[in-house]
């Protein structure tokens, strides 16, 4: 397979031919957040988080493939103070109690406003009105703390290959569903893989609230990105 | 012209209350009210979401005492997922929530008495308050200051050693606890480098009940007589009468020691206890039915801990339990500054229960959860620091919540403590028309005995925000003090 070299911020990379930059960047030690991209599903470009410069032109890193001789620009003050808008407004465009949710520690959008110090949000809150769906056997669908990155839509399927989620509505009104007979078809494997694959505490798997202790947690230890970062 | 003198906010209590006292044409004091802000919004709050979030969403409603709160709402949810009503835990789960309960009890009573109390018997009622609190005792008796932080701190490693956390934890998850004790921690408790051990913990504790005994048997008539009147008391005892401040039935006596309640259920507490709104307060005032709304009303904490229990299960707050009962000739206890002594055997049983479980090598297991026949409805209670805490849920078929109601200690002694403050101001006030610094504080005194938890902690230092307003019937303010 043929490599490409491509810099990102200076620092001379390797990139297999059809990699994205976020791929290639973790490969290279470089972290470029992202939120709704999820190893093994395909790239959607819905959050914008992982948003990089390329030859000057502002780029969702997630879907974008390197090119050879690509300039990348990731952590420039401009790109992370927009980032950080980003996670700012989807803070606020949902209800998120970090202090009481499940998620807590285990949550990618907590471990984000952490990384990029968060502290009180540029933007008013909406406190939007939302349902929690409680009716799934297996599941529980908080549409408080969604932030539609359609991870659960797209890396959720039965055994032969059908969608258990999907979206309704649009723009702003998009909400999460899941289809009624699929759902209620679900095996405890798969609703733990949903709840692992949502990267915040919308999808939680039914009667398993905080069995893993605090310190034991994905981002206990070390902040998001830091596995990546050499 | 009959006033109304106000006092407000009242200081050195966990947040905020006011006390009005109104005065007859004569200056006879005719009536003393505690009103309370309460947040019985919480329960409202609740409502929808699963209930299997209750433990670690209820506690948010208190920064004080949230492990009481976390463990009331885990017992009740115990009941929902059948691990049984206190007693079907598997020995580690447990022991665990019961090592994190003796934590609270012990780093929540040292606070009270070190940071809360201390201040008013060392250096008198009548000190400035610039000098009356924590920084003049640290200044003044800087032995006792470090005992009260390292006391605290030392339960707060309990906690964070079974909770995840100081404030606010995690561990107590339906039909049992998410972690048991590694050999660390357990070690850390039993050896850990002076003074931050358990047994210099328990001798600190001993050496608080014996400093509150020196002050007792040189100041009795003062603090006997503060504030005394006929009460119920009520709490959990153990079913064979023994206390125990974790699980156990209901048992209330009346002011002769008379057993108005035995061996009731917590599940069965609805058909024992009401609650009574009063215009005046936002806080509910308990009851106990069979007696009525008048006559009904009981106080709960260490003070009724003591009246209720026949004995107490370690040697050393025994040793200290048979005196106190030696005091009233083993007749319940009615004087509300005895609250405090009781407290501080319950000090030393609480530190003398966390060596007997970190010793149990159950509290090493890895059986932490257990759950049985699903239910819709369960009643959690504990012995919270400050008394008996109550919590009852119901849920739908969907596992979310559609009921919830909590009584908390606090509300429990609502009457007691308006009934301190009547017994204080009536003795005080009666024939006056000026306020002193010494007289607000003794009204605080009266309040502060029941360490009552109104919302927040931020007047335990210094600064005392007092105002007092003298208001006629015409609701004028004719005269205001504030400092
Ligand atoms: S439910 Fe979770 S995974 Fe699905 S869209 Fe919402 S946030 Fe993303």
């Amino acid at each position: 397979m043929s490599e490409l070299t491509f810099f990102i911020d200076n620092k001379e990379c390797k990139a297999k031919k059809g990699q994205t930059i976020t791929e290639a960047a973790r490969d290279n030690g470089v972290y470029i957040p992202t939120l709704c991209d999820y190893p093994g599903i395909r790239p959607a470009g819905t959050c914008r988080i992982c948003t990089v410069k390329v030859n000057g032109r502002n780029m969702a890193g997630c879907t974008t493939p390197v090119e050879e001789g690509m300039i990348v620009e990731n952590k420039t003050a401009e790109l992370e103070d927009m980032r950080k808008a980003i996670i700012e407004m989807l803070f606020v465009e949902g209800n998120h109690m970090c202090p009481t949710c499940e998620k807590s520690g285990n949550c990618d959008l907590q471990a984000l406003g952490y990384r990029y110090t968060m502290m009180v949000p540029r933007f008013p809150y909406l406190w939007p009105s939302r349902e929690i769906d409680a009716s799934m056997p297996k599941i529980v669908i908080d549409k408080n703390r969604c932030i539609q990155c359609l991870r659960c839509v797209r890396g959720i399927t039965t055994a032969d290959g059908k969608h258990i989620f999907g979206t309704l509505h649009r723009g702003d009104k998009t909400r999460i569903s899941a289809d009624p007979e699929l759902v209620a078809a679900m095996t405890d494997e798969q609703a733990q893989k949903a709840m692992d694959i949502c990267p915040v505490g919308a999808i939680l798997k039914r009667e398993v609230g905080f069995k893993v202790p605090m310190g034991k947690r994905k981002y206990d230890s070390a902040p998001i990105g830091s596995d990546i970062e050499k | 012209m009959a006033k109304k003198i106000t006092i407000e906010p009242v200081t050195r209590v966990e947040g905020h209350g006011k006390v009005t006292i109104h005065m007859d044409d004569k200056h006879n004091v005719t009536q003393a009210r505690l009103h309370i802000v309460e947040f019985r919004g919480f329960e409202r709050f609740v409502q929808g979401r699963p209930y299997w979030e209750m433990p670690v969403l209820v506690q948010r409603l208190c920064g004080i005492c949230p492990v009481s709160h976390h463990l009331a709402a885990a017992k009740a949810v115990d009941v929902i997922v059948g691990a049984g009503t206190g007693e079907g835990l598997t020995p580690t789960g447990e022991k665990m929530r019961r090592l994190m309960h003796y934590g609270q009890i012990f780093q929540s009573h040292a606070l009270h008495f070190f940071h809360l109390v201390s201040p008013d018997l060392l250096l008198g009622a009548d000190a400035d308050p610039a000098i009356r609190n924590v920084i003049g005792v640290a200044l003044n008796f800087k032995d006792l200051a470090v005992q009260g932080v390292m006391m605290r701190k030392f339960g707060q490693e309990v906690i964070l050693a079974t909770a995840g956390k100081k404030i606010h934890g995690t561990g107590a998850i339906p039909g049992g606890i998410n972690k048991n004790l590694s050999a660390e921690e357990r070690d850390s408790f039993l050896k850990g480098a002076d003074p931050l051990n358990v047994d210099k913990m328990i001798a600190w504790a001993q050496g608080a009940v014996d400093l509150f005994k020196d002050y007792h048997s040189k100041n009795s008539e003062i603090i006997d007589n503060f504030s005394v009147f006929p009460s119920n008391h009520l709490s959990l005892v153990r079913k064979d009468g023994a206390m125990d401040l974790y699980h156990g039935v209901l048992r209330a006596v009346d002011a002769d020691g008379k057993k108005i309640l035995n061996d009731v259920d917590c599940q069965d507490y609805l058909k024992y206890i009401g609650e009574e709104v009063r215009s005046w307060s936002y806080m509910k005032f308990p009851y106990l039915k069979e007696l009525g709304k008048e006559k009904g009303w009981y106080t709960v904490g260490p003070l009724a801990r003591l009246n209720t229990a026949d004995f107490i299960p370690t040697p050393l707050a025994q040793k200290e339990f048979e005196i106190y009962k030696a005091y009233t000739k083993g007749k319940p206890n009615n004087m509300s500054m005895h609250m405090h002594w009781a407290r501080l055997i319950e000090l030393l049983h609480a530190g003398e229960m966390i060596k007997e479980l970190v010793n149990d090598p159950d509290i090493m297991g890895d059986n932490l959860v257990t759950k049985g026949t699903k239910g819709r409805e369960g009643v959690g209670l504990i012995e919270a620091p400050r008394g008996t805490l109550f919590h009852h849920y119901k849920i739908n078929d969907n596992d979310q919540v559609v009921m919830a109601n909590l009584i908390v200690s606090t509300t429990n002694n609502n009457e007691p403590m308006n009934k301190a403050v009547n017994f204080v101001a009536g003795k005080l006030f009666t024939g006056q028309s000026k306020i002193t610094e010494g007289m607000m504080n003794r009204v605080e005194m009266a309040i502060r005995a029941y360490d009552p938890c109104l919302s927040c902690a931020t007047h335990a230092i210094g600064k005392m925000p007092l105002e007092v307003s003298l208001v006629d019937t015409n609701e004028n303010i004719i005269d205001r003090m504030s400092r």
